[in-house]
């Protein structure tokens, strides 16, 4: 029997990474889906001393690049929608409000920004490894993660929004966010 | 001996220290340094922050169980239908050139190696398909590309017709690999005979007049019970013309020119990637 077992290992890793650099569960399964069909059948491309892991999330690199391409400005959101949003984040934020809202601050980055980011913070990746994952010299991924770094920590510090209403639910739900569908 | 005073730590450093990727030695001074320039103290916690937090995001999505529509995608793809071909061990395209070196194929010999060491296939029987076919495409790039006049049947002028008729003769949608990012021009294409249907030639050529030929159609698929042939990319030098090729879902594709190995590698690669 064959054995996609290494493949499959992967997985997991890469729908989380989807996930969050897209925003969005569905988009990011549909991204993984084209990614692990893709690396299945151009396996050729895949040379070895590259690692199984790097090679796939390349290749997802590639298809979001290219999902981008078709539909700019997709994938992220305004600064004036994450205003908003921000006005309706109840303050002191709990913990899965956090997370909401760390995870709409990374959509406010440029992809080029959040990709490095997040393949350097939630991936462990070495930085070589990120340049020849995303196809660019290690210095433009050093800046990149510089940027974003500085961008992600200004949108974090952002003074938050008093609501305009004080007797605001602390329990009110927050607005789904429409992102346009990485499609 | 006079001792510098502490630089303040640059962006890329802060970056090194607060992902962990250096040597330890170097960890180690950054740290001291690291001590006596309270700005970068002070992004060095927030960084942490954020490298923490990112850390932990959506972490729940790790420990998901996970659906089958991905499970079947990654079964997906004819790649490694075939036995012995275990890519994933040696790496898709290098498999080809090591293994390519490893059996001595450069000395033009031992096509019984042709699935590498770990074949259950009987060596022979699979080996003459291949070998017919990268012979005819050597033999058909050294025919063709001398020539000033008509170099090919239908040029690339008339590239739209010339696509649906070779993919009409050979009864699959072709498509043309656009080679103009690495300096090569489409010159056009022609029919030609093959052991298991037509096949295809495309000819394409640089600046300087170099021309390099993809040959492709059909590969003769051994009988049934065997498994179906699937390569990585195979180098292979015959009478004098260095040619890659390899073998996808029975279908065979050669790139056939006088280039350095890694000049033609890397234009199998971009056509690979676009076919």
């Amino acid at each position: 029997m064959i054995d996609r077992e290494p493949i499959v290992a992967q997985i997991p890793a890469l729908r989380r990474y989807a996930r969050v650099l897209t925003g969005d569960a569905w988009a990011a399964d549909d991204l993984v889906q084209d990614t692990l069909e893709r690396a299945c059948s151009k396996w050729r491309l895949w040379l070895v001393g590259t690692n199984l892991r790097a090679w796939l999330f390349s290749v997802m690199h590639n298809l979001f690049v290219n999902q981008l391409r078709q539909s700019p400005g997709a994938g992220q959101i305004s600064l004036a929608e994450i205003d908003d949003l921000v006005n309706e984040l109840q303050a002191p934020a709990s913990d899965p409000d956090l997370a909401l809202d760390l995870q709409r601050c990374l959509l406010c980055l440029p992809p080029e920004q959040r990709e490095v980011l997040l393949l350097v913070s939630m991936e462990g990746m070495r930085y070589a490894e990120i340049a020849k994952v995303t196809g660019v010299p290690i210095g433009t991924v050093m800046s990149r993660l510089s940027r974003a770094r500085a961008r992600l920590q200004a949108l974090l510090d952002a003074p938050a929004r008093v609501p305009t209403d004080p007797s605001v639910n602390q329990a009110a739900p927050t607005r789904p966010i429409t992102l346009h569908r990485l499609k | 001996m006079n001792r510098m005073p502490n630089r303040p730590l640059t962006d890329d450093e802060l970056h090194i220290l607060v992902d962990g990727q250096g040597s330890p030695n170097d960890l180690a001074a950054l740290r001291l340094r690291l001590a006596a320039d309270p700005d970068a103290q002070a992004r060095f916690a927030k960084w942490q922050r954020q490298r923490d937090a990112l850390h932990r995001l959506h972490a729940q999505v790790l420990a998901e169980a996970v659906p089958h529509t991905l499970l079947q995608a990654a079964q997906a793809g004819d790649a490694v239908r075939t036995s012995g071909n275990h890519w994933w061990r040696y790496g898709g395209m290098a498999a080809g050139v090591v293994l390519a070196f490893g059996a001595g194929w450069l000395a033009n010999t031992n096509w019984q190696e042709i699935n590498g060491p770990e074949a259950t296939t009987p060596g022979m029987a699979s080996a003459q398909p291949e070998r017919e076919f990268v012979h005819q495409a050597v033999l058909a790039h050294a025919v063709y590309t001398p020539e000033i006049r008509h170099p090919v049947e239908v040029t690339a002028q008339e590239q739209q017709h010339l696509v649906q008729w070779l993919s009409k003769r050979l009864d699959k949608p072709l498509k043309v690999p656009d080679l103009t990012t690495q300096g090569f021009d489409l010159v056009g294409g022609r029919l030609l005979p093959g052991e298991a249907g037509a096949r295809a030639q495309f000819m394409f050529q640089d600046a300087a007049g170099q021309r390099v030929t993809l040959y492709l159609g059909a590969v003769h698929q051994p009988a049934a019970g065997m498994s179906s042939q699937e390569t990585g990319f195979r180098f292979e030098p015959q009478a004098g013309v260095p040619s890659f090729y390899w073998i996808d879902q029975g279908f065979g594709y050669a790139l056939a020119g006088q280039l350095p190995r890694a000049a033609l590698m890397q234009l199998a690669q971009a056509i690979y990637r676009q076919l």
